[in-house]
């Protein structure tokens, strides 16, 4: 797929105005903090939006341009909204087939058995929607638009109005689901848990305007954008489920830096995940430690250094071509002389597995 | 009891009451959904009009329905050149005048009822491959149920409680126009008060009964706790 | 030729349907406006007239001035029995009725009447020594019976206080409910009823009340009617009911074997 954007609107003092071209699988998500017209992309794209101009093209058809304007319910896509908006006068089941029915026979390429599966909703199928709970309704929205078979899935905040719980339960539903489904997905989001997890994209937005986009990992670790300077900055890893140490009671994982040895999780061999590191759990060494506690101790090229306010320095390592951020006192990075270009060792003091 | 002219002037009334319902709700409906979603800005005049017959003497719209239908007019010329019989004084007369004079109460719990459903589950459907037409009918004629049901029970029953209207275009011809409301009138004219009596209880009965289902039907008590 | 044939030919057959028509299955109906003052005398005489007559007639019971503004807007009435004799002539003036049709079908006579059963005396005096509150009649600008009251009472020379109400009906309710102790009504009101005491006013205290007559569409049927109505069986009828017959009744009904044949045939056609 292919989404091209070129859009303009107004409402009152908000101005939206974006040029882009959404990446063509995955998830893209847009980030950004609230007003900032997240929403209003989403919406310009689904056609709900009647008052954005500009041009909107999906797989080389115009969706709308000066003279155009298709409607939503011919653009091939779905759209999971903030609250569930669950039809209450139909069941949890004629909910999900709302849409299925609506495709034609051919283009119905989803199986919906799988997606109720995979949401744990089969128990459901029969309930009214007003006895269910907010997760559960979630999750039968969810269903609701994946089974009208999208060619692509637009997602405005889903999670953000559940509870702890109900997030947690339904983040790894959608991650197995985008793994298997292969469904392009904009998921519009401001918490960046749920961005780290699910996104392979990341498009970040601010005041109407799109301030930077790339691949995930690039952005969390670019040094000149706000989510690199937070307290919270971090770097993200893929990495495969290598072995279980029965020993010493450990989970190998493989990455392009390398293993990561973390505490034994009850993960299948081979299984995809993604590593989790915060920058102010990563130390530098010049030389490789050997009397030293920590496990993950990986060789890096220094490629930036920031400063953070008045005592703290942020440095963008290169791991084998993977950017991996550093916070440090500018005290040691003075004293260790660190400068661009440098070979050096990272040491990871703890690693979060999403 | 009731003689055989109060039995003809009740059926003629439920007759009067059930068609001037049905054509109110087949074009009360698109009316309704227009006002409910249309942002134009002069959409407050026509909603004025809609609104007119609730403030207004009945005998005035029910003058201007007479000067309107009589065969002299332009409109009841065209209606009797097109249909073959005249407007004024006619059944089909008394339901343009019902459909006219009953119109804000249908149109207005309709207009809520559209609006209640709000635009959310429209957009949702929109997504599914809804189209317009099939939003309406999957969508908003089902969330707005409890609205057709008050609509079609209030303009039933201010159709059955018609009088103003009626006495001026009707004639009060037994069989063709006399509705239970003026054979009540004109039992009491003519001094027939317990003829008068016994059709005037069964105008209550059947209202009371109507207006019973209405509020039944829209269970959502709002009561003040104190 | 062969067209004159062809026009003979459905002349014959209409003249030969109609006559079946007529005296068979297909009685011809009448509509007639009538006074609410005289709806209960009508129908007594319409019960009496279907002892004789196969045509129906369908009374449409209303007042005087709203049938009159109807029938200008296309009332479809065949005769109107009206309460006075203004209306009428308006109708007439405006080129509406039957030439001719408009005459005098009954008088009307009012009666003070109260529910008290000692409250009015055989000669009035009531009136004069003011012994009540209100007097209710009905309003002298739309209803005859109002105008004939104010001049008894102007002949009389009082000024009681007074109540309104639309008709002589709605005079009789004032009264009747205790709203006003005594109203001066149509006679045909009260004497019937059983209670309470009434006093026949002298018809030399006020203008006669003529209720008047007239045929708005010339049909046979419609004026076997009115000729039934101006019978002096229908007249002894309207005696009983509290009216006084006209002096003289001028209408003769039109021979039924001349020209007024086709126009029967016409009416019964359509």
């Amino acid at each position: 797929m292919s989404l091209e954007l070129k859009l303009k609107l107004a409402h009152g003092n908000f101005e939206l105005d974006i040029d882009q071209i959404f990446a063509s699988q995955g998830v893209t998500a847009i980030y950004g903090p609230s007003g900032s017209g997240k929403t209003s992309v989403l919406r310009a794209i689904a056609g709900l939006d009647k008052s954005a101009s500009g041009l909107i093209k999906f797989n080389n058809r115009i969706w709308q341009d000066g003279s155009k304007f298709i409607a939503t319910h011919r653009r091939a896509l779905a759209y999971v909204f903030q609250e569930p908006s669950l039809f209450e006068h139909l069941s949890v089941r004629a909910n999900i087939e709302y849409g299925f029915k609506r495709v034609p026979l051919k283009q119905r390429v989803i199986n919906s058995d799988d997606v109720i599966q995979a949401l744990g909703i089969s128990s459901l199928l029969d309930r009214d929607t007003q006895t269910l709970s907010g997760g559960e309704k979630q999750r039968v929205a969810i269903a609701r638009a994946l089974c009208s078979s999208p060619d692509l899935l637009l997602m405005d905040e889903p999670l953000s109005a559940l509870d702890k719980r109900s997030k947690a339960e339904i983040l790894p539903m959608l991650v197995a689901l985008r793994d298997k489904l292969s469904i392009p997905i904009i998921y519009v989001s401001h918490s960046l848990n749920e961005v780290a997890r699910l996104a392979d994209h990341l498009v970040l937005m601010q005041q109407g305007r799109i301030i930077a986009s790339g691949d995930i990992q690039s952005m969390l670790t670019q040094l000149d954008l706000s989510l690199a300077q937070g307290a919270d900055a971090e770097s993200l890893i893929d990495a495969v489920v290598a072995a279980h140490d029965e020993q010493f009671e450990l989970t190998y994982l493989d990455s392009s830096l390398g293993r990561f040895s973390v505490l034994r999780r009850p993960l299948a061999i081979g299984e995809k995940v993604r590593l989790l590191i915060a920058a102010r759990d990563v130390s530098i060494t010049r030389q490789q430690q050997q009397d030293t506690s920590i496990l993950n101790i990986f060789p890096a090229t220094i490629e930036q250094i920031e400063s953070v306010g008045a005592a703290q320095v942020t440095v963008r390592l290169n791991a084998n071509n993977l950017p991996v951020l550093a916070r440090l006192t500018k005290k040691s990075a003075t004293l260790m002389n660190l400068a661009v270009g440098d070979s050096v060792y990272l040491q990871a003091k703890s690693v979060a597995i999403l | 009891m009731f003689s055989e002219a109060d039995i003809a002037a009740l059926m003629l009334t439920l007759k009067l009451a059930g068609i001037s319902t049905l054509v109110l709700i087949l074009f009360g409906t698109p009316l309704a959904w227009w006002l409910a979603k249309s942002a134009w800005r002069f959409k407050f005049l026509i909603e004025a009009l809609v609104a007119l017959p609730l403030v207004l003497p009945p005998t005035v719209l029910g003058f201007y329905l007479l000067v309107a239908f009589s065969p002299q007019s332009s409109i009841g010329h065209l209606f009797e050149s097109v249909v073959g019989q005249p407007l004024a004084f006619s059944f089909t007369g008394l339901v343009v005048g019902s459909v006219i004079y009953s119109l804000p109460f249908v149109i207005q719990p309709l207009q809520n009822a559209f609006i209640a459903v709000g635009r959310r589950p429209l957009e949702v459907a929109a997504t599914l491959r809804a189209s317009p037409s099939d939003r309406f009918f999957s969508v908003v004629v089902p969330l707005a149920r409890p609205g057709f049901l008050s609509a079609a029970v209030l303009g039933f029953a201010h159709t059955l409680g018609e009088f103003g209207v009626v006495l001026m275009i009707g004639g009060n011809i037994p069989g063709e126009t006399q509705v239970a409301s003026i054979a009540i009138y004109e039992h009491v004219e003519s001094m027939q008060l317990a003829s008068a009596h016994w059709l005037s209880a069964a105008l209550l009965l059947i209202s009371f009964c109507l207006l019973v289902l209405v509020y039944a039907a829209n269970p959502k008590a709002r009561v003040l706790r104190l | 030729m062969g067209r004159i044939t062809t026009y003979t030919t459905i002349y014959l057959l209409a003249c030969l349907s109609a006559q079946l028509l007529c005296s068979t299955v297909f009685a011809a109906q009448v509509k007639v406006a009538v006074a609410s003052n005289f709806a209960s005398t009508a129908e007594v005489i319409v019960a009496t007239y279907a002892e004789l007559s196969d045509d129906k007639i369908v009374l449409l019971v209303g007042s005087t001035g709203k049938h009159t503004a109807q029938i200008q807007y296309g009332l479809p009435v065949d005769v109107f029995l009206a309460a006075d004799s203004a209306m009428p002539s308006l109708l007439e003036d405006k080129g509406l009725v039957i030439d001719g049709s408009r005459q005098t079908y009954a008088l009307g006579r009012l009666a003070l009447w109260s529910k008290d059963p000692l409250l009015v005396d055989a000669n009035g005096e009531v009136l004069k020594k003011s012994r009540f509150k209100r007097l209710a009649i009905a309003n002298p600008k739309t209803a005859p019976y109002g105008h004939a009251a104010i001049q008894v009472l102007s002949n009389l020379g009082i000024q009681p206080s007074m109540v309104y109400g639309e008709s002589v009906a709605q005079a009789f309710q004032f009264a009747n409910s205790g709203g006003a102790e005594i109203a001066l009504l149509a006679l045909s009101q009260v004497i019937d009823l059983q209670r309470g005491s009434y006093w026949l006013v002298p018809s030399k205290l006020h203008s006669p009340i003529e209720q008047q007559l007239v045929i708005l569409n010339d049909v046979q049927a419609a004026r076997d009617f009115v000729h039934f109505l101006l019978s002096e069986q229908a007249l002894s009828i309207m005696e009983l009911h509290g009216y006084t017959r006209p002096a003289t009744t001028s209408y003769t009904r039109p021979a039924l074997n001349d020209n007024t044949a086709p126009a029967q045939i016409e009416s019964t056609i359509k």
